[in-house]
């Protein structure tokens, strides 16, 4: 009896102190889980980073199936965690539901817009930054023939390969841009094989630089890039460090700064929209050691001065998901 | 469309069917001994993960291809356990097996390499690397057929020659060796067969671990052969898709390798014209992607001669009722 008071006394200790622990925010992660060398990872290390600086703690979850995405936002919010932040647009729905039943805590939703008082959504210029690695594939090329290998067909996809496309007409008018998906449906983000096969379809057709916008399948693209002895340009996190030397660059998508600057603001943070481009470094290019080599200080200060028209406003990048229309690619 | 485009096209369609052609003989062993097998697509996910994962820890592809035909046997076991000694329905154990290996690759994975259930990437003796045909280089002056042979034919890796090889070998078996007749037999009627006092259950076990090990070739080819590492769902539908061609093909060795190679085909095409430019009509890469349905259910209709699956297919059988 006495043993079984300790733990009821236990838990409710334990109750009590996560009550207490109120103002420590969340993280959710997406299925691909937090180690993915990707989207999810970049996420794990903004809020790692901002413990480190704060000292403070967070909260977590790996989500494991579609199902549980409502489950988590709420057990989050009924524990009085805030703010919320998940990674993913396939929160968009759950997040709908959940946001209104909690109105004093705060959410944070990246890659997708979700209308509600309390939710600040994080969307990201992507065209900005394939736009330049597209300027950089095209003065790297010296076949003139660049190549876009995208995962599912949908209009955020399209967007990344409309700013690569405009950004390789820049730097070179003559360029010719080839342009893949990879599938129809979900399969489509983890078939590197195929993305093997559409590099070797490309470089056949004469492409010598490719950018895979493709998650998992992407893999298989730098893979074969590498293989075939051409150039290959990753995606959403510094992927150069696959294959040294072999990968030009990396269009950057800095979730882990959407993530720190979150956890930073903490609760009450300002909500509505929030666009991370180019201005406020919330996409980029990657140099590092690695591709140290390949592209030359010309190249980067030529590449740098693009960045700064585009945030100045002087080089006007066009959005596919703006009107669904591409000046630069037929697709 | 130049002769070196062809070319291209075709070098890559004989790379995407292989894995097809490995699945589709695999399948054709199961069910001609009447156990059908809609886990090829978990047993070549397992067999990609299981060689990827021990290539790159033991640094040996040879390895890797053991191991990977090792898990997929593992697999055929319990669907063998499942539907021959229980009794069990063929369909659902196949797609048990299918979720299974789809769980388990990427759990297994989590936990050894925390990658997100990727493997590392394999380079080295970790992959395999491609084998020059003899006299390619010398044959390539030839015209049309010296790109033929040394391009399309030759710079493959292994299993490439390994599947080409097993259609014949197929064949062989189950037309001209006394296993193979008796394996006919009993997808057709087990009751016969065992009238003949040889044992239904030992035959279809063994037809369901050849399954496993054609299966397994499959998927150590999709990741140490094609790729260089194992991503999760990585086998994307291709066991699927070789049942389709098994049914296309009749169940039968030398249509499997046609029906396959189309299928590579047209997958190879879709992948370099995204949209093909007919000119009156361009068909969109989709429609590529969605030929071999269709065409297997033009061919389930019975509009090219009739597709006759064995007799005592998905059926238990049981000696005595």
């Amino acid at each position: 009896m006495t043993v079984m008071n300790k733990f009821l006394g236990a838990a409710a200790t334990m109750a009590l102190s996560a009550g207490v622990a109120s103002a420590d925010p969340a993280i959710i992660f997406d299925l691909g889980g937090k180690f993915d060398k990707s989207f999810n990872e970049a996420a794990f290390n903004g809020a790692t980073r901002w413990a480190e600086e704060s000292g403070a703690k967070f909260a977590e979850v790996e989500l494991q199936s579609d199902a549980q995405r409502e489950q988590a936002l709420r057990r989050f919010a009924e524990k009085g965690f805030n703010p919320i932040v998940m990674a993913g647009f396939a929160f968009g729905n759950a997040l709908g539901e959940v946001a209104g039943d909690y109105p004093d805590t705060s959410f944070v939703i990246i890659d997708m817009v979700v209308d509600a008082p309390n939710v600040r959504s994080v969307v990201f210029n992507e065209h900005e930054g394939s736009y330049l690695v597209g300027y950089m594939a095209a003065k790297a090329s010296k076949t003139n023939t660049v190549g876009f290998i995208g995962g599912m067909d949908i209009p955020l996809i399209r967007k990344f390969a409309c700013g690569y496309a405009q950004g390789a007409k820049a730097a070179n008018a003559d360029a010719t841009v080839i342009s893949n998906m990879t599938g129809t449906t979900g399969a489509a983000w983890n078939d590197p094989v195929k993305g093997g096969e559409l590099t070797r379809a490309q470089i056949s057709q004469g492409a010598d630089v490719v950018y895979a916008a493709a998650g998992g399948t992407g893999l298989g693209v730098l893979q074969t890039a590498a293989d075939e002895g051409i150039l290959s340009i990753g995606v959403d996190s510094n992927q150069n460090h696959l294959h040294p030397g072999k990968v030009l660059t990396s269009m950057m998508k800095r979730v882990d700064n959407a993530v720190y600057n979150a956890m930073k603001d903490g609760p009450g943070l300002t909500t509505g929209f929030n666009v991370m481009g180019l201005a406020n470094e919330g996409v980029g290019y990657s140099m590092d050691d690695n591709n140290a080599s390949l592209v030359s200080d010309e190249l980067k200060t030529e590449v740098d001065a693009v960045a700064a028209q585009i945030i100045a406003g002087d080089v006007a990048v066009h959005d596919y998901m703006s009107d669904e229309t591409c000046p630069a690619l037929t697709f | 469309m130049d002769y070196l485009t062809i070319i291209q096209i075709f070098d890559s369609a004989l790379r995407l069917a292989t894995p097809l052609l490995f699945a589709c003989l695999a399948g054709l062993f199961s069910e001609r001994a009447g156990i059908f097998d809609i886990g090829l697509e978990g047993k070549m996910l397992i067999a990609a993960f299981f060689s990827a994962a021990t290539a790159y820890s033991t640094g040996s592809v040879w390895m890797g291809l053991l191991a990977g035909v090792g898990a997929s046997l593992a697999l055929s076991a319990i669907h063998g356990l499942a539907s021959i000694t229980f009794r069990g329905n063929q369909l659902i154990s196949g797609v048990a097996i299918n979720f299974l290996a789809s769980g388990l690759t990427v759990l297994i994975g989590l936990s050894w390499f925390n990658l997100g259930g990727q493997t590392p990437s394999l380079n080295g003796a970790a992959r395999f690397q491609s084998i020059e045909l003899p006299f390619a280089e010398t044959l390539s002056a030839v015209p049309i057929f010296g790109p033929l042979y040394s391009e399309v034919l030759s710079g493959h890796t292994f299993l490439v020659y390994v599947a080409l090889l097993c259609v014949p070998l197929t064949w062989y078996v189950l037309y001209r060796t006394r296993f193979g007749l008796r394996l006919r037999a009993v997808g057709e009627n087990p009751a016969a067969v065992d009238t003949a006092g040889i044992s239904v259950v030992a035959l279809r076990y063994a037809a369901v671990a050849i399954c496993g090990v054609l299966c397994g070739l499959a998927g150590a080819y999709l990741a140490t052969g094609l790729g260089a590492s194992f991503v999760k769902e990585m086998t994307a539908g291709r066991g699927f898709i070789a049942l389709a061609a098994l049914i296309f093909a009749k169940w039968r060795p030398w249509y499997a390798l046609y029906a396959t190679l189309l299928f590579g085909l047209l997958e190879a095409i879709s992948n370099r014209y995204p949209s093909l430019d007919l000119g009156v009509v361009t068909l969109p890469s989709q429609f590529m992607q969605a030929l071999p349905y269709i065409l297997t259910v033009v061919i389930l209709a019975g509009f090219v001669g009739k597709a006759v699956p064995p007799r005592a297919g998905g059926e238990p059988y049981v000696k005595e009722r």
